[in-house]
């Protein structure tokens, strides 16, 4: 059977499955729509939750981010998960005991005012927009490469797909294929790594194989990725530092802050039943992003060695072009490998040097696109990473998408604009915006933005320095009042934006960068895309300073922060 | 109320607790420190090296899994966990 044949069929076989369950799983009411009725088990929850985090960023460009920058890519690796820790000890159980449908509810009903919660319906879909992005991207971009279909016609399947399990099932559909999708992305994640950890050091397992020696060899592999790249001329993977001890640790407190106030995520906590749920279920989140997360550096700084090994031979000898694997032609056809050979000996040279380096381009998404072919495995394992990262970009657009629906049909509309409308009513407009959702992300996949590529880090910024802080706040401050939390929430967002723009331009038009995007010109050299939390350490300063010059909350307020901060009498997820 | 303030106090306690553990490991022993660290070396792995890409994650999760484990535990004691039913 053709590799093409094969990626059909398992493609194809994964997509019945989530439309399969879409049918399966129809919600019927609003409360199946938002918080799948909120009888999610805590397990089952952080597979869906592991699946509706891990984007195709995570799946394919996170590796080839590490391999790339080594000991620097440290930053997303304990960025990524340790928001987890936070989000489990400061925000999901007691938003799980306010028991409500959205993340904008709670903020308006905390701090009694709408007005905070159309600044926190704003952060939202402005960060969730712009996340989402990215995965039609992705999903366009995998359906190109791997069915060889136009990533027009790819993008139409994906939004197709959605359209089916999100617009019928809403969040109980959701969560239902985010389980299956769990399983197809990890699969297709660590079968390529433990062949390749096999292959370089004997060790089945990819976590202690990047600790290992070589195989026939008493030479770590780490010790010798690091003495290959210091030969080449390049720093050593294993102490590359990201610019600067400052940067690396204000850019892995930014996404960690980021990663806890991202309201698709915390709407997942949402679905379980009691507030212990809450807890262990970001637990069990974490366990299933780990599987991914500790594998990732071992698939980074193997396909390295086996990139570098593949041109700049262990045995002295260059790679002779003419010679050169298949592999390596299927990806130069697609521009995101290219060689150059400037002294025209027909050998490749590979070097830190620009002058004599003649593989001049490597795309870092490679990495792990190419992995199984670098190593030679059978067609089965490359057609399974195409599913799998099919299934991490649809996981996490059903994510979003949700939340960003939701905000729609139960904070603008319901809390807003229409407080009488009727359960029934409410369900259709739910199912309407999330239609309507749909074809906004895939509007922008098919045109993307001149600004897509810098729209994670702003995703995150926003998360970091908005909606984390005045959730934080609401629970563990009882003093905190609206005045506090909408000036800090605005300060924050305000200082990030302003951050990131007049350094990459205002809405990322380079032109328009009035600063420049210039380590000099960065405030203690730190890289916009670690800015969230000095954002985030403005909103809480501007909320504190506020909050002090102001009337406290009414006593009600103040009973309700005592209410969310014991778990006895909860109920399920009740609309108001 | 009284009860409940105690209960309070010894959930920040506990969670004051878990964030220093979850600040070590990352960012004193991933960042600040991981050059002295690296100078121990577990197998191939440098120790800073390791925590950074390996370790944190691990007491992560086994943080997230202990508080729940303990919080748990307080809710009984405190007598503010959900009915079971």
């Amino acid at each position: 059977m053709t590799l093409q044949t094969t990626t059909y069929l398992i493609v194809g076989f994964t997509f019945s499955i989530y439309i399969g369950i879409a049918i399966w799983a129809r919600a019927s009411t609003t409360k199946d729509f938002y918080v799948a009725g909120g009888h999610i088990h805590p397990v089952a929850n952080g597979m869906a939750t592991a699946a509706d985090w891990m984007s195709a960023a995570s799946f394919i460009s996170m590796a080839g981010l590490i391999a790339f920058m080594g000991y620097g890519g440290s930053v997303f690796l304990m960025g990524w998960t340790g928001g987890y820790v936070l989000l489990a000890m400061l925000l999901a159980p007691y938003l799980r005991k306010f028991g409500k449908f959205t993340v904008p509810e709670f903020i308006g009903e905390r701090y009694y005012s709408k007005a905070a919660r159309i600044v926190a319906v704003i952060c939202l879909i402005v960060a969730s927009v712009t996340y989402v992005i990215g995965q039609m991207k992705g999903i366009g971009v995998a359906f190109s490469r791997f069915l060889e279909v136009d990533y027009d016609v790819g993008l139409m399947i994906g939004m197709g797909i959605v359209f089916i399990y999100a617009v019928m099932g809403g969040m109980k559909g959701i969560t239902y294929t985010q389980i299956a999708q769990y399983c197809v992305l990890i699969l297709a994640y660590t079968i390529p790594a433990i062949f390749i950890s096999l292959n370089l050091t004997g060790n089945p397992i990819p976590q202690l194989g990047l600790g290992s020696t070589m195989v026939g060899t008493d030479v770590f592999l780490l010790d010798r990725l690091d003495l290959v790249l210091r030969d080449l001329g390049f720093l050593e993977y294993t102490t590359n530092v990201r610019l600067s001890t400052t940067n690396m640790f204000m850019y892995t407190l930014s996404l960690m802050i980021g990663t806890a106030g991202l309201p698709h995520v915390i709407i997942r906590f949402f679905t379980v039943p009691k507030v212990k749920d809450a807890r262990s279920s970001a637990g069990w989140a974490l366990v299933f992003i780990a599987i991914l997360y500790t594998t990732a550096p071992s698939v980074a700084a193997m396909a390295r060695l086996n990139l570098i090994e593949t041109v700049n031979k262990p045995d002295g000898t260059q790679l002779v072009y003419a010679e050169r694997p298949t592999w390596i032609m299927k990806w130069e056809e697609t521009g995101l490998l290219a060689f150059d050979d400037k002294n025209g000996d027909g050998e490749i040279v590979y070097s830190a040097d620009a002058e004599t380096n003649e593989m001049t381009k490597v795309d870092r998404d490679i990495m792990v696109l190419a992995n199984p072919e670098i190593a030679g495995l059978p067609n089965w394992v490359i057609a399974l990473v195409a599913a799998g990262g099919l299934a991490a970009a649809l996981s996490t657009a059903a994510g979003l998408l949700l939340a960003i629906s939701s905000a729609i049909s139960h904070d603008l509309l319901k809390g807003v604009f229409k407080p009488d409308v009727t359960e029934q009513q409410e369900l259709m407009a739910s199912r309407v915006a999330m239609a309507g959702a749909i074809m906004l992300a895939g509007y922008l996949g098919f045109n993307p933005p001149d600004f897509a590529a810098g729209t994670v880090a702003l995703a995150f910024g926003l998360a970091a320095s908005s909606i984390f802080p005045a959730l934080m706040l609401g629970i563990f401050y009882k003093r905190m009042n609206k005045e506090g939390a909408i000036a800090g929430m605005i300060a924050g967002l305000g200082v990030t934006l302003l951050y990131v723009f007049q350094h990459k331009g205002i809405m990322f038009i380079a032109s328009t960068s009035y600063m420049g995007d210039m380590p000099q010109n960065w405030f203690f050299g730190i890289e916009p895309n670690a800015f969230g939390a000095v954002g985030a350490m403005f909103n809480f300063a501007v909320a504190f300073a506020v909050a002090k010059m102001t009337a406290p909350p009414p006593q009600e307020i103040i009973e309700l922060v005592e209410h969310i901060r014991v778990p006895s009498g909860a109920n399920a997820p009740i609309s108001h | 109320m009284s009860k409940n303030s105690s209960y309070w106090t010894s959930n920040l306690r506990l969670v004051g607790l878990c964030l220093v553990i979850w600040f070590v490991v990352s960012y004193l022993f991933g960042i600040i420190l991981v050059e002295p660290l690296n100078s121990i070396k577990i197998g191939g792995y440098k120790l800073g090296f390791w925590f950074a890409q390996q370790g944190s994650i691990y007491t992560f999760i086994a943080l997230i899994f202990f508080y729940a484990k303990r919080m748990g535990k307080l809710d009984k004691e405190h007598n503010v966990h959900e009915d079971d039913e």
